[in-house]
């Protein structure tokens, strides 16, 4: 639109503008650092631990926006993710029959569903962290890192109201209260760890090529499939013996079967142990530090390009 | 000048800044399956031949801002002044040059992070924290906030969802949210357009008082009587480049000779806003 205008001759010198070499001089001689680089790692997490409040608040804020043009408001919060577990009972266990033979199949559904659902709208949510919150991150200064941090919480308050309901559930099919339910806190920390983890990853992903957003449900649905999230790993496995040697523990080992079928055997009681692959714990562990740790730094050292170009 | 350490101190300094914006998914490539993969495939190698567009928003600026300042912005749309205050927040990568500050500067934007279906006591919450204050001084200026805002004049509305809002009434609550910190080196750009004329003053109160409490100002704005009555020195971009650098007066004078030539209107600048006599 400049075009149009008539182009003035350049006018009066620059009066504040000393000359160039002593810029550079100027600015290191009164301490002025580079805008827009990026923080060394501790200093990173320093920055990130100073925000958490905004964290939580944004996280809690999403999620009561979430329903409030609804005429049910907050129930949706329950009702979402048991109409998702109707569903699939209908489907899975009704017309395909995979109940046969996995004992109190409704509560091993249920909670195989809403463990997945919280992975899955972790990594969904986290691949569009930054690609969808552009003028969030163009605004304002913060870590970038909370924003899939955020949106992992804000998973996991999800969750949190969706376990109400699989206790009624529980208690509902006949599942006695056990001291294992415990198990549940340790299991759940570690699985949100694993997500944040991937979710940050997705992030720095999803801000570079926003087309991975497009293949992540197709990447996600295939991935809960393989998880045993409607199946038993351990029923399959002792079914069909003559598949390789080398299926069944990789399917074990897959970070959302151990994080689901860890969940179960602290809830359900006839989820025996032994259908559990061996050293579970150091599994779940090793996942949530490797995607947790790995995912962080990950994502930090792109810190400094988010929102950019 | 600035050689002896009696000057006043420098808060942000722009070395030959160039400001480029690649823009994907135009021109010969568009739409083209093959193209977008070549760009995929092939980043930086064929950028042209793939379609990837650049605009050099700003080129070659220079200035340095001191402590206690308050900039004005000048220039006509697409010259570049909103791109240099992201450039100056960090929040836009420099081609060509470097930008040196002094804490931490901050766009007066804090919409982003507010929600329209929350009520405006909450997004007064959520904008504090997004901007970086803790939870306590949120609450210590929450009454500030609501007050400055004047939201409540009418009724008690900072207790409704923020999308029942007029739009005046939504721009006085961002406002009152984003100046309600104390920053080193304050970005505004357009936002004394919105509300009444009181809410109007009452902003350029707060600037003042920003200003004095150490800080640096920049305001971009297309009103040249709030960029008269905030601003003590302009800079006047044309095309990216910097045409103009000086007292206030000086450079508006000259601003308005140029604009005047190459328009019929009466106005200087036709702004796009709330009818105000300006």
């Amino acid at each position: 639109m400049s075009q149009v205008l008539d182009t003035p001759p350049q006018t009066t010198a620059r009066p504040t503008t000393p000359a160039d070499d002593d810029l550079a001089a100027l600015a290191a001689r009164h301490g002025l650092t580079v805008s827009g680089a990026r923080p060394s790692l501790p200093q990173y997490v320093r920055q990130l631990w100073a925000r958490r409040h905004f964290i939580t608040a944004f996280a809690t804020a999403k999620l009561t926006a979430q329903y409030s043009q609804a005429k049910l408001g907050q129930v949706w919060q329950v009702m979402t993710p048991l109409l998702n577990a109707a569903v699939y009972y209908l489907i899975f266990g009704v017309l395909l029959q995979t109940k046969k033979g996995v004992p109190d199949y409704v509560p091993f559904l249920v909670t195989g569903v809403f463990i997945w659902t919280f992975t899955q709208s972790s990594i969904l949510a986290g691949t569009r962290a930054i690609s969808g919150n552009l003028g969030l991150v163009r605004a304002l200064h913060f870590p970038r890192a909370a924003l899939p941090i955020s949106f992992c919480l804000q998973q996991l308050q999800q969750l949190l109201f969706s376990m109400a309901a699989l206790v009624v559930i529980l208690l509902v099919f006949g599942v006695p209260v056990a001291a294992s339910w415990v198990l549940a806190i340790p299991a759940l920390i570690l699985q949100f760890t694993f997500n944040a983890g991937v979710s940050m990853i997705m992030a720095r992903l999803g801000a570079k090529t926003p087309d991975i957003a497009q293949l992540m449900p197709f990447v996600l649905r295939t991935w809960m499939y393989v998880s045993g999230v409607m199946w038993s790993i351990d029923h399959l496995l002792s079914q069909h013996n003559s598949l390789p040697g080398w299926v069944g523990p990789v399917l074990q080992a897959n970070p959302a079967a151990v994080y689901i079928d860890l969940m179960r055997f602290a809830l359900i009681d006839s989820f025996h142990a032994s259908q559990l692959p061996d050293h579970v714990w150091m599994l779940a562990t090793g996942w949530a530090l490797l995607a947790g740790v790995g995912g962080f730094i990950y994502f930090w050292k792109a810190e400094e390009t988010y929102g950019r170009g | 000048m600035a050689e002896n350490p009696n000057d006043p101190i420098p808060t942000v300094i722009a070395d030959h800044v160039d400001i480029v914006y690649r823009v994907n998914g135009t021109g010969a490539g568009r739409g083209s399956a093959t193209a977008a993969l070549n760009r995929m495939l092939r980043r930086g190698h064929a950028e042209k031949a793939a379609g990837v567009r650049t605009v050099h928003a700003v080129r070659d600026v220079s200035f340095v801002a001191y402590k206690g300042e308050a900039i004005g912005l000048i220039g006509t749309n697409g010259s570049g002044k909103s791109t240099l205050l992201k450039a100056v927040a960090g929040l836009l990568p420099v081609e060509n040059g470097r930008i040196y500050t002094g804490g931490q500067p901050s766009l007066l934007g804090v919409n982003a992070a507010l929600m329209s279906d929350l009520t405006g006591e909450r997004n007064v919450h959520l904008g504090g924290l997004a901007m970086g204050m803790s939870r306590e001084q949120v609450k210590e200026r929450y009454q500030e906030i609501v007050e400055f805002s004047g939201i409540n004049e009418k009724g008690d509305f900072i207790t409704l969802p923020m999308r029942t809002y007029s739009s005046g009434m939504a721009a006085r609550l961002r406002f009152s949210i984003a100046a309600a910190k104390d920053h080193d080196v304050l970005l505004i750009d357009e936002a004394l357009a919105t509300g009444d004329r009181s809410f109007q003053k009452r902003s350029e109160a707060r600037i003042r008082e920003l200003r004095q409490q150490a800080g640096t100002v920049f305001l971009v704005s297309h009103n040249n009587k709030s960029i008269r009555d905030t601003c003590d020195r302009v800079l006047w971009l044309e095309r990216g480049e910097l045409r103009m650098d000086g007292p206030t007066e000086e450079v508006m004078k000259a601003y308005e000779a140029f604009t005047g030539d190459n328009k019929p209107k009466p106005k200087p600048k036709p702004a796009p806003k709330v009818a105000q006599p300006s």
